[in-house]
């Protein structure tokens, strides 16, 4: 039978020998940012320099380094980053060429590189306890990722997994477990905010003779990845969450359904269920106890209907994945017509600290209705993008201005007062302005302003950010991503898309935006599930805040952020000092000039891209 | 002949790996498309009566889903994600550039020599490099048009090379 604390010990002791530990982010993020690449030098490099390292955790003879790929550290814009434990020193923007000597100078000894350390406006900061990106934060549900190494079940075991699901299958009934997480007051993290323990609680009184439990890793919002770096970073919370979930409602099945977008998240569930099925902590008799688990990793193929629970589960019997009315709840009749719990990824990550801690502990963070902590993918206008979490509550001006450092201009820089709008929980939500920004970003505050915690995207835009064309952009999102069943979804949302076009191409008149108020109520009213029901909610929420910006594009036929092409016009006056840095910028090759003579864009072959205007170093490219 | 037949080997090990499960759909075609690139319409029909199934089930979910496609794409394909992050960071600009390059038409994805097949993905969740794009299996961050440019004269010149 699985001993943890055999497992703990045993990696105890490998630790103890391990010197230094040096892990590479291998996020996507920082994966596209070449830390694959880093990691290698670093195995090359110190075989070069006689340094001994280690990449896997295993008992060795002698002192050794350590050398790990971990999941997503958040710090994304900030990539490759590499976090040297136990000083906690954490570099960023790490190249090939810094792997030396950073063996050289941090390993060896224990200096600090302070070049490749983040600069906070002069500051050098040595490691994340020092950077206000993370100070600002509440990591409970990320607290791991970024540390273990998610492919090592050993790990997760070191740092105190699976003990919830221990405690949940030996000593705790089905209705404890339920009761605890009702009390906790655990609200569903994949937008909705329905109470998990209330969701479980309804499955579990079904007298049935085969339940599943499903968790949702589809996340199709753009703008999101909470999900995506959880499953990355930390697949085993998310088993774990499910092995709880699995008794509570008593399931002894239960599927993983991840975006085939992400597939290294794929990847890391299908290993870790894996290690978990070698370790016997899934299969039969998990723990000693009576309870039995089976887990199944299936690949979604690209479908946002899917988010939708009842779609889901069609999907899964491989069927279109179209949603269909309830009642019957899924919790009556689900996959197969068996009653079937859904969670959202974050949701089921959350469990097991509810079940180590209690409670009472759960609710310490957050606001007393909506408890714990959320995160969000931060993303947008803003000096660091990335992900982050917080506790619920925390108001959308700490985020935006301290967590995510402020709002940036075309140009990068900061400028607070760039600040125009956050659009937050993606195609289903709404927008915020300034006079939110001291409002708490919680389920039920968002809802009153008519936006809503969504799967957790937050954009910043700034003032270069076009509300409409924002808004039709959206609202290409979900006419695409409509299944078709309900006529308001289907046509409505084409109709919305067209009339949106005339607005951002000039066509419309006030006429327009009356009927696309009516439109868009009416698919509200009119559609099954929640993909249409919510569809409208860009528009509308733009509609409220920036009318101004809709009236500019209908009445005067001008895009006040210079971003809808047909109703802007780039042109180069005679600032123009004839540097031709601008026409080899050009990427259709619109701009014409000889050298130090005043250049000249050709309005035809111009695709408005801006290029120019970013390029320009003597403002002599105007937008108008 | 032979190679007409040898086709449907492949197709036939999957199906059979799924054990002929009907509910098994769309991983057989999830298969089915990494061995072929995409579902031809003689293996649609295939899977359908090897699963005894109607052909206009499995038509339709191949239909449905994004990630499937029908029709053959070309050799490299270049990914460009518009989500919310990344149209804010103006996306838009990199296809208006890549379509440019390629001399793609309204409408066109694929150019005519089969080298290139340009697409537009909803969100590929690293938000956090916006705008982001994916040239067969690896992700560029932060791209701006003439990178992109960069970026397709240099695989145009490996093309020219081989």
């Amino acid at each position: 039978m699985l001993d943890l604390k055999k497992i703990t010990e045993s990696v105890q002791k490998s630790l103890g020998n391990v010197t230094k530990r040096i892990i590479i982010c291998a996020g996507t993020g920082c994966v596209a940012n070449g830390s694959l690449k880093v990691f290698n030098a670093f195995i090359k490099s110190a075989d070069e320099l006689g340094v001994k390292i280690s990449v896997e955790l295993k008992e060795e003879k002698g002192k050794t380094n350590l050398l790990s790929k971990s999941g997503c550290q958040g710090f994304c814009q900030m990539g490759p980053l590499v976090n040297i434990l136990p000083s906690g020193i954490l570099y960023t923007k790490v190249k090939v060429e810094d792997v030396k000597e950073i063996l050289e100078k941090s390993i060896k000894a224990d200096e600090v590189i302070e070049r490749l350390c983040y600069n906070d406006n002069g500051k050098v900061c040595k490691g994340q306890n020092e950077i206000p990106f993370y100070q600002k934060q509440s990591r409970m549900v990320l607290k791991q990722c970024g540390v273990v190494d998610p492919e090592n079940i050993d790990e997760y075991i070191f740092d105190g997994g699976y003990r919830a699901a221990k405690k949940a299958c030996i000593d705790m009934t089905d209705k404890e477990i339920c009761d605890v997480v009702l009390a906790a007051g655990l609200r569903g993290r994949g937008g909705g905010g329905f109470p998990t323990g209330k969701k479980w609680d309804l499955t579990r009184v079904q007298q049935r003779d085969k339940k599943y439990i499903i968790c949702n890793g589809d996340e199709g919002d753009p703008g999101a990845f909470m999900d995506r770096s959880v499953m990355e970073g930390n697949p085993h919370s998310v088993i774990e969450g499910m092995i709880i979930a699995a008794k509570a409602i008593g399931a002894d099945e239960g599927y993983v359904y991840v975006r085939t977008e992400y597939g290294l998240a794929v990847e890391r569930m299908k290993k870790a269920v894996e290690a978990a099925v070698q370790k016997g902590v899934l299969g039969k008799n998990i723990f000693g106890s009576a309870h039995n688990f089976t887990l199944h990793v299936m690949e979604g193929a690209g479908a946002f209907v899917c988010g939708e629970e009842t779609a889901l589960i069609a999907s899964i019997e491989g069927k279109r994945g179209m949603p269909s009315p309830k009642p019957p709840f899924p919790a009556q009749s689900g996959l197969w017509e068996k009653p079937t719990a859904i969670n959202n990824v974050e949701t089921l990550a959350t469990v097991p600290l509810v079940i180590n801690y209690g409670a009472d502990s759960f609710r310490q963070l957050g606001t007393p209705q909506s408890p714990g902590t959320k995160t969000f993918a931060l993303t947008g206008q803003v000096l660091n993008t990335g992900l982050i979490e917080v506790p619920m509550g925390t108001t959308l001006r700490q985020v935006v201005f301290d967590t995510a450092g402020g709002v940036t201009d075309e140009k990068g820089k900061v400028d607070d007062k760039n600040f125009k709008a956050v659009q937050i929980g993606g195609p289903s939500g709404g927008c915020l302005t300034k006079e939110h920004l001291d409002l708490p970003l919680d389920f039920d505050s968002l809802k009153k302003v008519g936006a809503m915690v969504g799967s957790g995207g937050l954009v910043v835009m700034n003032q270069n950010t076009c509300m409409v064309k924002m808004a039709k952009f959206f609202m290409q999102f979900t006419q695409n991503e409509s299944c078709g069943k309900c006529v308001l979804c289907r046509e409505g949302t084409r109709q919305m898309l067209l009339m949106l076009e005339d607005i951002t191409e000039g066509r419309a008149d006030e006429n327009t935006l009356t009927l696309l108020e009516k439109l868009a109520k009416a698919v509200q009213v009119g559609s099954l599930c929640g993909l249409g029901k919510t569809a409208p909610n860009p528009v509308l929420s733009t509609l409220r805040y920036f009318r101004d910006e809709y009236n500019a594009h209908v009445k005067d036929k001008r895009c006040p952020a210079g971003e809808c092409s047909n109703l802007v016009n780039y042109s180069i006056n005679d600032k123009c000092l004839g540097c031709t840095a601008c026409a080899r910028k050009c990427p259709v090759g619109a701009i014409a000039g000889t050298l130090k003579k005043q250049h000249v864009i050709d309005t035809v072959k111009c695709i408005k891209c801006g290029v120019c205007l970013d390029t320009c170093k003597f403002n002599a490219v105007v937008r108008g | 002949m032979e190679a007409g037949y040898s086709k449907f080997d492949r197709v036939c090990q999957i199906i059979e790996e799924n054990n002929y499960d009907k509910s098994k759909l769309i991983p057989i075609l999830q298969a089915v498309q990494n061995e072929y690139r995409y579902l031809p319409e003689e293996i649609l029909a295939f899977i359908a009566s090897s699963l005894r199934i109607s052909p206009a089930r499995v038509y339709g979910v191949a239909t449905f889903f994004a990630h499937f496609t029908l029709k053959q794409k070309g050799k490299h394909i270049i990914k460009v994600c518009d989500g919310t992050a990344c149209h804010v960071k103006k996306s838009t600009n990199l296809i208006n550039t890549i379509k440019n390059k390629l001399a793609l038409k309204d409408g066109e994805f694929t150019t005519k020599d089969m080298l290139f097949t340009l697409e537009t993905v909803s969100c590929l969740g690293a938000c956090g490099l916006a705008p982001v794009m994916v040239v067969d299996e690896d992700v560029f961050g932060q791209v701006t048009p003439d990178k992109v440019i960069q970026i397709i004269d240099s695989i145009l010149k490996q093309e020219a090379a081989q």
